[in-house]
């Protein structure tokens, strides 16, 4: 036995059953030892859309994903995938090989310090020097990355620790950190002081955000929000956690947000962020919400706490233990009257402009596939005007709504997509992306037909990078700067080269027809949606 | 404002790397910065002298708690402290200027600890604001070469304890 079986037994041991990867010469050894279990290996097409994948298959199965490529190039690449599970805290194992631990530090042919790079994403990083250390490494990787705040650690592993000779695998019981230790139990007395806010506020709202989803609480919120009528509205990490459709529900904040969701924030005496960063998109001035309200702030990070704002009442814990808390006291209130004003908001919320007959209308379109998407069916959406009308227009139900919130990621949607299917492949997965993200992930339409993890692909194309545009529209007086995408392919070639099935939506004629067509099967196909290049977000 | 930090940290290597990455990403200010193993050879402290805004010096210490080889984070103002550093200057001297260095050196309690012809160097270890006070002194004779530890502090003993 040598150091890569045993990190392999590490993999099994932590139920692993698939990972994403890139082989080469450093990981090799990893890679040779992989073929010797039931952990399915999938190759990707570029090391970024490995990490992508594994944080799509973390989002869905709340498991961690795992992902491998090899040292230098592999590792680097893997980077932007890295950060953009940090920004929101995906849990991730990323194992790198390394090269030789003799020749670590004289710029060796593919070195590059990885540790070093990844440092400022990572939750935290190994750089194993002795083969002894695998088991315990795994085990604390494992626990760091799905715990407290979620997040990626990587691993780094020299070839000749990969390849050196083991005599006995023993997987820790236990992990022994003394210095980590992530609050689960929200302080008692704090609790008290959030439901007494609760019993005398007018005007109390929750603003949810992807701490909701990661803790496992949308069946507690849900409950919590209905036993008191509390009205709740989300950050864009937090879509999903209630039905769009609740009447409890009133969209999601910020400056991509619905006009009624910013006013329910604004205007409340009690604002309860829960799991949520008060990041600069969804409030853009932090200062504003502590004015005439009461601000309780919600995290299992107590660093993010007081980050951008100091809260009346910080409560840190685990939200899905929180909510328990929240269960077990009880009290009196009545919101009917504050209720009937943010329906108003809503009621009388401008509607969007229908762009021009001659092209889809985006928003009506993600309306229809959100209607026509199995209850928890599952929605990626990329990153650009995409994203924005996705937020806007998608209609959650039971399902989730994944996409690159904190890093905006472009090319996120595919390889996430992927892996979510992969992840779970009895629900129905479709990823929207625009024309240009579209172009940055499209390799991996062969690992989608290569391993039989199909989905759907609505591609926007406007024949712009469109959110670019829009905002060089608006702020250099429509001086557009290299957002062109003239020279794009013909998407109907590309389904046909990948041998995926392919249908054009050029209009609005029969578009619920063709929705209805397209999500009946599920069959790989790619979808290209023809969008008014001059169409926008707001 | 001016905060001290005594952070014990895992005696590992890239632990400093790590500390003072943090630092410079979230663009929080060092003034001063020291590391040395504690009694334990498994735990090294890092005294980091910082200053900022209120919110700044939390969010210092908050962000220094979730490094996981951070095992404890000690932090008090200046005057909670007692602090000093260490510090050697090389200064040219000649026959006009020696006694006046000599004075200087007895009245702020530094030593001479080697010296040559033409050349001495002399060593403080006082409070941060003493040893600036000699650089002060002994910039208008001729200061050669300057090294200093940077500020070490522990707490100041309460009559409670």
């Amino acid at each position: 036995m040598v150091g890569a079986d045993t990190i392999v037994k590490c993999l099994e041991k932590e139920g692993v059953e698939v990972l994403f990867g890139y082989p080469g010469v450093a990981i090799c050894p990893f890679f040779n030892s992989i073929l010797n279990t039931d952990i399915e290996a999938i190759l990707v097409r570029t090391e970024q859309n490995a990490a992508h994948a594994a944080n799509g298959y973390a989002r869905v199965t709340g498991k961690v994903g795992v992902c491998v490529a090899t040292s230098g190039p592999g590792a680097t690449n893997l980077i932007t995938g890295i950060a953009t599970a940090y920004a929101d805290s995906i849990p991730l194992v990323c194992i790198t090989g390394q090269v030789e631990s003799s020749l670590l530090g004289y710029d060796t042919f593919q070195e590059a310090d990885i540790t070093g790079a990844v440092e400022s994403f990572v939750k935290y990083s190994y750089l194993i020097r002795d083969v002894k250390e695998i088991p315990r490494v795994f085990k604390e990787a494992f626990h760091i990355a799905s715990t407290g705040r979620k997040g990626p650690v990587l691993i780094d592993i020299p070839s000749d620790i990969q390849r050196a000779a083991v005599q006995k695998f023993e997987y820790p019981e236990e992990v022994k950190l003394r210095t980590y230790k992530p609050t689960v139990k929200g302080h008692a007395v704090q609790i008290k002081k959030v439901i007494t806010e609760l019993s005398k506020a007018e005007r109390p709202i929750i603003c949810v955000g992807g701490g909701v989803l990661l803790s496992g609480a949308r069946k507690e919120l849900r409950a919590f929000a209905h036993k008191y009528n509390i009205p709740v509205v989300s950050t864009l990490m937090g879509i999903g956690a209630m039905p769009t459709d609740d009447e409890l529900y009133f969209g999601m904040v910020g400056n991509n947000g619905k006009s009624y969701a910013n006013k329910a924030m604004n205007e409340s005496d009690l604002l309860i962020m829960i799991g949520a960063r008060v990041a600069d998109r969804a409030v853009s001035q932090p200062d504003l919400i502590t004015e005439n309200k009461v601000l309780v702030h919600i995290d299992v990070d107590p660093a993010e706490i007081g980050k951008q704002v100091g809260p009346h009442i910080p409560l840190v814990g685990d939200i899905k233990h929180i909510f328990k808390d929240f269960e077990a006291e009880s009290f009196e209130c009545n919101y009917s009257d504050w209720l009937n004003k943010l329906n108003e908001y809503k009621k009388n919320a401008p509607v969007r402009k229908s762009p021009s007959k001659d092209y889809v209308d985006p928003a009506v379109l993600i309306g229809l596939i959100s209607d026509e998407l199995e209850d928890d069916a599952i929605y990626v959406a990329d990153v650009g005007q995409n994203q924005m009308w996705s937020c806007g227009y998608y209609k959650a139900k039971n399902g989730r709504f994944l996409t690159s919130g904190g890093m905006g990621t472009m090319g996120y949607s595919i390889p996430a997509a992927m892996g979510a299917k992969r992840g779970n492949n009895k629900k129905q997965v479709v990823a929207v992306c625009g024309d240009g993200s579209f172009q940055m992930s499209m390799m991996e339409l062969a690992t989608m037909q290569q391993y039989k993890i199909p989905f759907k692909i609505f591609v926007f194309h406007n024949g712009y990078l469109g959110l670019v545009r829009e905002y060089q529209h608006n702020a250099y007086k429509a001086n557009y700067s290299v957002v062109d995408l003239t020279g794009s392919p013909e998407f109907e070639h590309i389904a046909k080269a990948y041998n995926m099935g392919f249908m054009k939506l050029s209009n609005m004629d029969d578009i619920e027809k063709n929705v209805k067509t397209i999500l009946s099967d599920d069959s790989p196909m790619l979808i290209e949606v023809m969008i008014d290049p001059m169409d926008t977000v707001k | 404002m001016k905060r001290l930090y005594s952070v014990l940290v895992e005696n590992r290597s890239g632990v400093l790397s790590k500390v003072s990455g943090l630092f410079a990403r979230r663009c929080f200010n060092i003034d001063s910065l020291a590391v040395g193993e504690t009694d334990d050879p498994d735990v090294s402290c890092i005294t980091i002298v910082s200053s900022g805004d209120k919110r700044t010096l939390e969010q210092i210490e908050k962000q220094l708690n979730k490094k996981i080889d951070v095992i404890k984070i000690k932090t008090f103002s200046e005057e909670e402290s007692i602090s000093r550093e260490l510090m050697l200057v090389k200064v040219k001297y000649n026959k006009a200027n020696r006694r006046e260095l000599m004075e200087i050196c007895e009245i702020l309690g530094a030593q001479i600890v080697d010296m040559s012809k033409t050349l001495m160097t002399i060593q403080i270890c006082d409070t941060p604001e003493k040893t600036n006070l000699l650089i002060q002194m002994l910039s208008s004779i001729s200061v050669v070469e300057v090294a200093r530890t940077g500020t070490l502090a522990l707490q100041k003993c309460s009559l409670s304890d």
